[in-house]
């Protein structure tokens, strides 16, 4: 979801999509964090009042799984499969390339918060390794070269 | 409901009793036209990545420009991965079983004319057989099908998972209505006992036994009790959970349905691992569909008996595939494993006892319901019974899923259903059992792949992962990628996963660097047992395998980083150059423009060179190289 539409979400909504129990901490910051793309210090504390999860605890949740951020993600997410398969076709010089290219490590996001760099695991091609993610898109078979093209096209985008 | 890939679908309606299911499912058989033609689409992950999507987009235009003749008015259908994801795209026509492989968009005139004109498969889209050179039109012909065998998967690639009704005809929960109608919830039990099914999530424990356990539990401390399905597939080069997930969904909920049934259970939870949408959405899905359908729910079937289930998505953190970290994680917490004193099936999740299974291990429940422990144990090897789903990738010609019987040779798998690898020499090794795992050295290849057998190998079942790899792969590089993984999945609870990995990492950072002494080699098994006996679960218990298996079978590679001071795979970067072989080189500058270091030049059309000290060993000169001028060494 592009973070246009994701603005018209009301946070409130999602709160109140769940029952106020602790066991619903998880799922609730799982949508904010889909809706927002990541996880503001105001909605942490939207959560823990809805569920009367103490906000230390929230914390230690949300720095504990990795698909959580509490910080803006880029609008955009460049992902680097780094499962075995692709770890085998040198999927790390791609990431390596795009950390040179972007100026940001791995996990990191660029200034204009346009771009994040990621690495995953498998997502179930192997086939097709080394695999790259733009976003929900896959991009099979992936080259450097490739890269740079498809960074040119977000950029011109 | 359901979408509307079939034609004529009754309305939803509650089955009010086991005989409602039968006739549902013969009013389906019966306004199934056995002729009708299908054009199936896979969609599962790996050719969704090489382009499904687009082909079948490319499929629904050619046909609707097509104008039929009534005879022929095929329906498109999509399916889950049909295991073959080197191949993809792949579009199979039936009710021949023509197979279509590496299908593109401009394709899909051409299969909907030969469906049209009945004029036989378009033949260039047939798979060819390697070894003989002739096409093979059907499916069940090609060797990488025939060499299997299809149990688990026997449903996934002719159903469409979105729809119950598909499952339904195919003889989805059936083993329900046997058990609801013939057996009491004990005998449930002492059928899954008596098949000697053992879990597929990596530690191979007995299911029967542990769903008895879980009866005794109960015994004590009463009900609730909990059935709990591990979705979470870490092992980061594994998709057969998946597949299964997205692919046949109600083989896992009927095989929760039936657990629960067997244990009084009114409850489940299906943890899915995030990086897993597709799965999640066909498994919600379903439980919305059988729900609907009177099999989920509240008085299933009519019979008294009610259980339903929860999907909990994972947040990305591969701890929580331990069990007692899984149980954390659904309760909302930060999923951290607990010391097991008292086993799971006593007090696992609320505290309450609770049964734990993986995907796969619940997807063989219904089988075994159906056709009886005894049956189920005729497959395989006596200590390992049943087949097992592999994702076979790596350097393999056939890369996707393969399932096979218990105890078939190593080799089987990787030469005769895989292919073999690229190129035709031997493989180095397989890895097998993931990050937890080790690797089975080509010498090994006639190890039979059963729990027991791989454990003496020095490596594990695990939860099927297997990645084969060539000459060209590194056994330093591949142990220190599985520490590193670990490393920063360690959730640090305790000191032995925590430093102890960091520290071993660090010492095979220095090799991959051709730094290192034979006292490193030995600190580096003596600092491998400690972490083993130490650590607090099985991340950090099992974390040294990969590294004292391919210490145990490739000692001389590690030798050659720190004594020879060399690669000799060709991989760790510091142990390796760039060279231009001056032959080969056509001055084609395309290396030279493409270098991010400005380290290659040389005059247009004369032989290139590289600066060795500019070079930062990107691949880049390599990956662009048109004339294979590029070499490592
Ligand atoms: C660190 C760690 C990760 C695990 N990850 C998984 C997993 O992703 N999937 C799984 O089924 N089991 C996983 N397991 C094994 C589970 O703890 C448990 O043994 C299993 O789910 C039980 O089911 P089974 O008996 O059907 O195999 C993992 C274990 C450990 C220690
Ligand atoms: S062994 Fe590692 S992952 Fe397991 S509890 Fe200890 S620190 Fe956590
Ligand atoms: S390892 Fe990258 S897709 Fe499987
Ligand atoms: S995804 Fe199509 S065969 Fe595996």
């Amino acid at each position: 979801m592009s973070p246009q539409e994701s603005k018209l979400i009301d946070i409130d909504e999602i709160i109140d999509s769940y029952p106020g129990r602790p066991e619903y901490l998880i799922f609730l910051l799982q949508d904010i964090q889909a809706a927002f793309n990541y996880i503001s210090p105001e909605a942490l504390a939207l959560v823990c009042d809805h569920t009367g999860v103490p906000l230390s605890r929230a914390y230690s949740v949300a720095t504990f799984y990795k698909s959580f951020s509490l910080e803006p993600r880029g609008e955009h997410e460049i992902k680097v499969c780094d499962g075995t398969a692709c770890h085998l076709r040198r999927s790390e010089l791609l990431v390596e390339h795009l950390e040179r290219r972007l100026g940001v490590p791995a996990g990191g996001t660029t200034k204009d918060l346009r771009l994040t760099l990621d690495t995953i695991s498998c997502p179930g091609c192997c086939a097709s390794s080394p695999v790259v993610m733009l976003d929900e898109d896959y991009y099979p078979k992936f080259t450097t070269r490739q890269l740079d093209e498809l960074l040119k096209d977000l950029e011109a985008d | 409901m359901a979408k509307a890939s079939n034609a004529a679908r009754p309305e939803p309606q509650r089955l009010n009793s086991v005989e409602e299911l039968a006739t549902l499912r013969q009013e389906l058989l019966d306004s199934k036209d056995p002729n009708q033609a299908e054009i199936v689409v896979c969609y599962g992950t790996g050719c969704l990545a090489s382009g499904a999507r687009q082909v079948e987009a490319a499929l629904k235009k050619a046909l609707k420009a097509a104008d039929m003749d009534v005879k022929v008015r095929p329906l498109i259908k999509t399916t889950g991965c049909r295991g073959f994801c080197s191949q993809g795209p792949l579009v199979v026509i039936q009710p021949e079983g023509i197979f279509y492989q590496k299908v593109s968009p401009q394709d899909a005139e051409d299969i909907v004319q030969a469906l049209a004109q009945d004029a036989g498969p378009v033949q260039r889209l047939l798979y060819r057989d390697p070894k003989t050179g002739e096409t093979i039109p059907h499916e069940k012909d090609i060797p990488f099908y025939k060499l299997q065998e299809r149990l688990v998967l026997r449903r996934i690639g002719s159903i469409d998972p979105t729809d119950i009704y598909d499952t339904i005809a195919a003889g989805g929960y059936q083993a329900l209505a046997k058990a609801l109608t013939s057996m009491e919830p004990e005998q449930v039990v002492a059928e899954v006992e008596k098949s000697g099914l053992r879990g597929r999530g990596g530690a191979g424990f007995p299911t029967g036994r542990k769903w008895r356990g879980a009866l005794k539990a109960i015994e004590k401390k009463g009900r609730p009790v909990y059935v709990v399905c591990n979705g979470d597939e870490g092992d980061p080069g594994a998709f057969m959970d998946c597949m299964v997930m997205e692919g046949d969904p109600h083989a896992v909920l009927e095989g929760m349905i039936l657990g629960a049934y067997a244990l009084g259970a009114e409850q489940g939870y299906l943890y899915v691992r995030a990086e897993y949408p597709v799965a999640i959405e066909h498994l919600s899905i379903a439980i919305e569909q059988a729900r609907s359908l009177g099999l989920l729910g509240e008085n299933i079937l009519g019979s008294g008996f009610s259980f339903d289930v929860r999907i909990n998505r994972g947040a990305g953190a591969f701890v929580c595939g331990e069990s007692t970290a899984l149980f954390t994680s659904i309760e909302g917490k930060a999923g951290e494993p607990r010391p097991k004193y008292v086993r799971s099936v006593e007090e696992g999740l609320w505290g309450r006892p609770t049964v734990l299974n993986n995907v796969e291990t619940w997807a063989n429940v219904p089988l075994i319901i159906e056709n009886g422990g005894d049956w189920y144990a005729g497959i395989g090897v006596p200590h390992s019974t049943g087949t097992k789903v592999f994702s076979l990738v790596g350097k393999v010609n056939n890369v996707g899923l393969v399932e096979v019987p218990m105890g078939v040779p190593l080799g089987h798998i990787v030469e005769e259903i895989g292919g073999g690898v690229p190129g035709g020499k031997p493989f180095k090794a397989v890895q097998t059992g993931g990050p937890s795992g080790g690797c089975i050295p080509y010498e090994l290849k006639d190890t039979p792949v059963d729990f027991d057998s791989l454990k003496a190998a020095g490596s594990m079942m695990g939860s099927g992962g297997m990645i084969v790899m060539d000459e060209r792969d590194c056994v330093v590089d591949v142990a220190r990628y599985f520490l590193r993984f670990l490393e920063e999945e360690s959730c640090g609870k305790c000191i032995p996963c925590r430093l102890g990995l960091t520290r071993m990492r660090e010492i095979l950072d220095d090799f991959s660097r051709g730094k290192g002494s034979q006292k490193d080699l030995e600190d580096l098994e003596s600092l491998a047992q400690a972490i083993k006996d130490g650590a607090l679960c099985a991340l950090g218990g099992s974390a040294p395998n990969p590294l004292l298996a391919t210490l145990r079978y490739f000692r001389d590679e590690y030798l050659a980083h720190i004594e020879g001071h060399k690669c000799p795979a060709g991989v760790c970067k510091d142990l390796i150059t760039y060279r231009i072989d001056p032959d080969k080189c056509t001055g084609c500058t395309s290396c030279a423009r493409m270098c991010p270091q400005g380290a290659i030049s040389g005059e247009k059309k004369k032989p290139h060179a590289i600066d060795e000290s500019a070079c930062i060993r990107c691949g880049i000169c390599l990956e662009t190289c048109e004339f294979g001028a590029v070499e490592v060494f």
